[in-house]
C-alpha cells in the first residue's frame, strides 16, 4: 500500500477511535444519561442522544475536511465517514456487550487473553526492528506480566463482585438504555439501532464536506440555533414568558421542552436566516467599512445606542432567574475589566484577585450589617460604603504590590497566589473572628435602597452593576489609550526597554495593581449586598481561576472579549446548574478546546491576532 | 567640563565583581568608541551610566551633576537615551507607535519636528510607519531603535552594539548614521566589539578588558597600536 493510502487509513482510524472513546468515556462518567434527562425536541431527541449522534457526525466532518484536502476522491471520504460511524459504536457496543448477560464471558476472555495479544504485539515489532531476540523475548515477557498482573486481578473483582456496574459506576441500565436508544431488553437490536444511527450520523458530516460553502454554513447555524433553544428549553421559556401570551407559550412548549413542529419550525426559520446572513454577510460588512467616515460614525452611534437601551431593558426581556445570572455575569464582566488592567494591559500575571473581592465584601458587610458584627448599625448606607470599599480594595492592591513589584512573570504569579490563599485564611480564622465572623460570616446586610425604594430583586440590583460595568468600562478604554496604557504596554512587552524609555516602572505597576484592584473591591460589595451575608468561602483561588479564565477565553485586554468570556464561562455554568457534577468537566475540556483552536481568545484584539499569525508562521518557517 | 565623567567606578553583579573601577570622560559633541571583548563589562558599564545600575563605588557625572543614583526613567529626560543591546523594539507595535514612546519623556512642542528629522535620516522607517515592529529585518529593527532613542532628544547616546547581527553592507550603513547623527549635535558614546568600523569613525576610544580600563587614546593612535591590532582588529 502506498503512502498516501495509509496516511488516509490513518486519519479515519484515529478520528474513528477518537470520536468512540470519547462516547464511552462521557458514558461512563455518566455524562450520557444525565443528559439524556434534558430533552431536546420533545418525543423526538434528548441531549443524551445528541451527544452520542453529534460525535460522530463532528468527527465524520473533520475527516471529510482533512481527507477532501489532500484529494481523496469522494468514494473514499464517504467511505471514511461511514467508518467513522462505525468505529465511533465500536467501543461502546463491546461495553455493552460486557455488561450483557450473555455476552459476560465475552470480557473474562478479553481480560485473560489482553496480556497476551498485546505483548505479542509488541514483540513482534521489535522483531521485525530487527531486535535481539534475547530482548524480544525478555519484553514479551516482561510486558505479557506486568499487564497480566493488572487484568487477571480486574477479572477477579469483576468475578467476585459479579457485576460490571461494581467498578464502573455509571455503566447501568440508564446508561443501557440510552445507548440502545430505549431497548434495553433486546440488546442486539439496540446495538444495531446505535451502530446505523451513530453510522449515519458519521455519514451524514462527510457528506457535508461536499455541500457549498454557503449552504452548509446557513444549514450549520440553524441546527445549532435549534439544539441551543431545545437543550436550554427552560431557559429560553423563562425569557419568552415574559412576553408572550400563556397559550402561545405553549404551543411552542410542553413545560419546558421544544414541541416538534416548533423545532421544525425554529429549525427553517433560522437556517434562512442563516443563509442570508452567510450569503450577504460579507457584503454587509464591506459595505460597512466603504462607508465615509461620517456615516460610520453614525450608524456606529446607532448600534451602541440600540445596545444599550437593550442591555437597560434587559431585565423586562428575561425576567428574575435569568437576571440573577445577569448579575452574577456582570459582577465578573467588573473583576475582569478590573484584572485586564493587570494582565491584558500591564503583562502583571496576578493569581491573588479575589484578594479584592473578598475586601470589598468584607468592608461592605461590617460597615452595613445591622447583625451583631455591625459596627455603624445602619448609620452608612450602601451607597456610600461602595467609595469606601473600592478605596479598601485599591489600597490592599497597593500593600500587596508593593513586595512583589520586583518579581517577573512566573514568580509574581506565585506570589500574588499566595496572597490570595492568606486572604482565605484568614476570613476564616479565629484571630479575626470578633471582627468579620470567623466561619459565620457576617450576615443580617441590608439590600441598597434607592429614592426610598429597597432594591432587592435582581431585576433591580442588575442596575447597580450595569452602571458600575459602564462605568468601568470607560475608564478602560480611556486607560488604554493614554499615556499611562501606553507606559503600561512597554513594560508588557519588555521591562527594561520601558525603563529606557524613561518610564518609572516601579510606579506603573504600583498604579496597574491598584487601580485593578477597584473593581474588585466595587464587584465583592454588590455580591455581599446581593447575598445578604458573607462567608469566608465565597472567597475562594477559584473565583481567581475563574476571571483569568474569562479573560483568556474572551480574548486578552479585549473588552467585549471580557464580556463574552464572561457570559461563556459563568453564564453557561449557570444555566447548566442541573449537570452540576459534570460543569467543571465540560468547562474544563472547553478551556483545553479553545487553547488549542483559538488561543487568541473569543473576540481577540488585532494585535494579539497578528502576534499569534505571526508565532504560527515562524514555527512553520522552524519546521522547514 | 566634559559632558560626562565616569569616575572609578564599581559595579557588582551580587557578589560578581564587574566594573573594577572604570574612568573615562566624554566632551561635548564627541564620538567616543569603547571598545573589549566578551564579557569585558561594556554593556556593565553603559547600564551604570544609564542609571538601570547603581555603581557600589565612585561616581558618573553628567553635565557636573553627579547622576550615579538617578533613576534610569529621570535620566531620560535629563537627555540620555540608549540604545540597548539586542535592539529592544516594540514587536507588537508598529513602527510609528515605537516612536511614540521614544518621545515618552516629552511634553513639548518639538515631538513632530523630530519625528520629521528622524524620517529624514531613515527614509525607510516612513515607508513602514505602519508595520508591526517584530515583521521588520533586523537591520531596520536596529534603525528603528536607534530612531526610537533619538526621539527623546537627547545630548547622550549610548549606543550598545548596534552592529551585532547586521551584514557587513547593513554596518556600513549604521555607522554611517551615527556619523550622521553626531554631525546634528548629539554626542554619542558607542559600545562595539567591530572595533575596526567603530575606531574610524570615533574621536577616542578605551579598550576594556575584565572591568578595568587597559587602553585609552585617540582612535587614530589606537588603530595603530600593536596589541589593539593583534586583539581586536585582527591584524598580525
Ligand atoms: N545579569 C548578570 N548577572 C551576573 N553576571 C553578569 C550579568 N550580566 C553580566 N554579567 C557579568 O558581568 C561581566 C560583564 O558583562 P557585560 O555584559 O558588561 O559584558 P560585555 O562587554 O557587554 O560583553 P558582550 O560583548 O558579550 O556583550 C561578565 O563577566 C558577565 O558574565
Ligand atoms: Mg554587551
Amino acid at each position: 500500500m502506498d503512502l498516501s493510502g495509509s496516511q488516509t487509513r490513518q486519519t479515519i482510524i484515529t478520528l474513528g477511535l477518537l470520536s468512540g472513546a470519547l462516547i464511552l468515556f462521557t458514558g461512563a462518567v455518566g455524562m450520557i444519561a444525565a443528559f439524556h434527562e434534558r430533552e431536546i425536541v420533545r418525543d423526538f431527541i434528548t441531549l443524551g442522544q445528541l451527544v452520542l449522534l453529534i460525535t460522530p457526525f463532528i468527527f465524520g466532518y473533520t475527516a471529510a475536511n482533512r481527507l477532501g484536502m489532500t484529494g481523496e476522491a469522494p468514494i473514499v471520504v464517504l467511505g471514511g465517514g461511514i467508518i467513522i460511524g462505525l468505529l465511533t459504536a465500536l467501543p461502546t457496543t463491546i461495553m455493552l456487550l460486557f455488561n450483557s448477560d450473555e455476552f459476560r464471558f465475552l470480557l473474562d476472555w478479553a481480560l485473560r487473553l489482553a496480556p497476551f495479544v498485546l505483548a505479542t504485539a509488541i514483540a513482534w515489532r521489535l522483531y521485525r526492528q530487527n531486535v535481539e531476540t534475547l530482548t524480544v523475548i525478555g519484553s514479551w515477557l516482561l510486558v505479557a506480566v506486568l499487564l497480566g498482573i493488572v487484568t487477571f486481578s480486574l477479572a477477579l473483582i469483576f468475578e467476585v463482585k459479579g457485576e460490571l456496574r461494581s467498578v464502573l459506576v455509571n455503566i447501568n441500565r440508564d446508561w443501557v438504555e440510552v445507548v440502545t436508544f430505549d431497548h434495553r431488553k433486546d440488546l442486539m437490536r439496540g446495538i444495531f439501532i446505535f451502530s446505523l444511527a451513530s453510522v449515519a450520523a458519521g455519514f451524514l458530516g462527510s457528506l457535508c464536506y461536499y455541500v457549498p460553502r454557503t449552504p452548509r454554513r446557513a444549514l450549520f447555524y440553524g441546527l445549532s440555533v435549534t439544539l441551543l433553544v431545545g437543550a436550554f428549553g427552560e431557559t429560553v421559556r423563562l425569557v419568552l414568558q415574559e412576553n408572550l401570551e400563556r397559550d402561545t407559550l405553549n404551543q411552542l412548549f410542553r413545560r419546558d421542552t421544544l414541541r416538534g413542529n416548533a423545532a421544525l419550525g425554529l429549525l427553517v426559520v433560522s437556517t434562512v436566516i442563516g443563509y442570508l446572513w452567510a450569503a450577504f454577510g460579507d457584503r454587509a460588512r464591506q459595505g460597512f467599512q466603504n462607508l465615509g467616515g461620517q456615516q460610520r460614525q453614525t450608524t456606529g452611534m446607532i448600534g451602541t445606542v440600540l445596545f444599550v437601551a437593550l442591555l437597560l431593558m434587559l431585565p423586562w426581556l428575561i425576567g428574575r432567574t435569568l437576571s440573577d445570572v445577569a448579575v452574577t455575569i456582570g459582577l465578573f464582566v467588573l473583576m475582569g475589566l478590573g484584572l485586564n488592567i493587570a494582565i491584558g494591559l500591564a503583562g502583571l500575571l496576578d493569581l491573588g484577585y479575589v484578594t479584592n473581592y473578598a475586601v470589598g465584601a468584607y468592608i461592605l458587610a461590617v460597615m452595613t450589617s445591622i447583625g451583631p458584627l455591625g459596627l455603624m448599625k445602619g448609620t452608612f448606607s450602601f451607597w456610600m460604603v461602595i467609595p469606601i470599599a473600592l478605596l479598601a480594595a485599591m489600597f490592599a492592591g497597593f500593600i500587596f504590590a508593593v513586595p512583589v513589584l520586583r518579581m517577573r512573570g512566573d514568580y509574581l504569579a506565585i506570589a500574588t497566589l499566595g496572597f490570595g490563599e492568606i486572604i482565605g485564611k484568614l476570613a476564616i480564622s479565629d484571630w479575626l473572628k470578633p471582627l468579620i465572623g470567623g466561619a459565620q460570616g457576617v450576615q443580617a446586610i441590608p439590600k441598597p435602597i434607592f429614592l426610598g425604594t429597597e432594591l432587592k430583586n435582581p431585576e433591580q440590583l442588575y442596575y447597580i452593576v450595569l452602571v458600575a460595568c459602564l462605568i468601568t468600562l470607560f475608564v478602560s478604554i480611556r486607560l488604554n489609550n493614554s499615556r499611562t496604557g501606553r507606559q503600561w504596554m512597554a513594560i508588557r512587552e519588555d521591562e527594561d526597554v520601558a525603563t529606557a524609555m524613561g518610564i518609572d516602572t516601579a510606579r506603573a505597576k504600583l498604579l496597574a495593581f491598584t487601580l485593578s484592584a477597584a473593581t474588585g473591591g466595587v464587584a465583592g460589595a454588590i455580591f455581599a449586598a446581593k447575598v445578604g451575608s458573607v462567608f469566608p468561602n465565597s472567597f475562594t483561588v477559584f473565583i481567581s481561576i475563574n476571571v483569568l479564565s474569562l479573560i483568556i477565553v474572551g480574548g486578552i485586554a479585549s473588552n467585549p472579549g471580557i464580556v463574552v468570556g464572561a457570559v461563556v464561562l459563568i453564564g453557561l455554568p449557570e444555566l447548566l446548574r442541573e449537570f452540576s457534577d459534570f460543569r467543571f468537566l465540560l468547562y474544563g475540556a472547553l478551556l483545553i478546546m479553545m487553547m488549542i483552536n483559538r488561543p487568541q481568545g473569543l473576540i481577540p484584539t488585532k494585535i494579539v491576532t497578528h502576534e499569534i499569525r505571526a508565532g504560527v508562521k515562524a514555527k512553520a518557517a522552524a519546521g522547514d | 567640563m566634559a559632558l560626562l565623567e565616569v569616575n572609578d567606578i564599581h559595579t557588582y553583579y551580587g557578589n560578581i565583581h564587574a566594573l573594577k573601577g572604570i574612568s573615562f570622560e566624554v566632551d561635548s559633541g564627541e564620538i567616543i568608541a569603547l571598545i573589549g571583548a566578551n564579557g569585558a563589562g561594556k554593556t556593565t558599564t553603559l547600564r551604570t551610566i544609564s542609571g538601570l545600575m547603581e555603581p557600589r563605588d565612585g561616581a558618573v557625572r553628567y553635565d557636573g551633576e553627579d547622576i550615579s543614583s538617578t533613576r534610569a526613567d529621570l535620566l531620560v529626560s535629563k537627555g540620555i537615551s540608549m540604545v540597548p543591546e539586542g535592539r529592544g523594539v516594540f514587536a507588537k507595535l508598529t513602527v510609528e507607535e515605537n516612536l511614540d514612546m521614544g518621545a515618552y519623556t516629552r511634553r513639548d512642542k518639538g515631538i513632530k519636528d523630530d519625528l520629521d528629522r528622524v524620517f529624514e535620516l531613515f527614509p525607510r522607517l516612513e515607508e513602514r510607519k505602519k508595520q508591526f515592529a517584530g515583521t521588520m529585518s533586523g537591520g531596520e529593527q536596529q534603525m528603528l531603535a536607534i530612531a526610537r532613542a533619538l526621539m527623546s532628544s537627547p545630548r547622550l547616546l549610548l549606543l550598545d552594539e548596534p552592529s551585532m547581527g547586521l551584514a557587513p553592507v547593513l554596518v556600513d550603513g549604521v555607522f554611517d548614521t551615527v556619523q550622521r547623527i553626531k554631525n546634528e549635535g548629539v554626542t554619542i558614546l558607542l559600545v562595539e566589539q567591530n572595533a575596526h568600523m567603530a575606531l574610524q569613525i570615533a574621536d577616542r576610544g578605551y579598550v576594556l578588558q575584565s572591568g578595568e580600563v587597559a587602553l585609552s587614546d585617540t582612535a587614530a593612535n589606537l588603530q595603530q597600536n600593536e596589541t589593539v591590532q593583534k586583539t581586536y582588529l585582527g591584524i598580525d
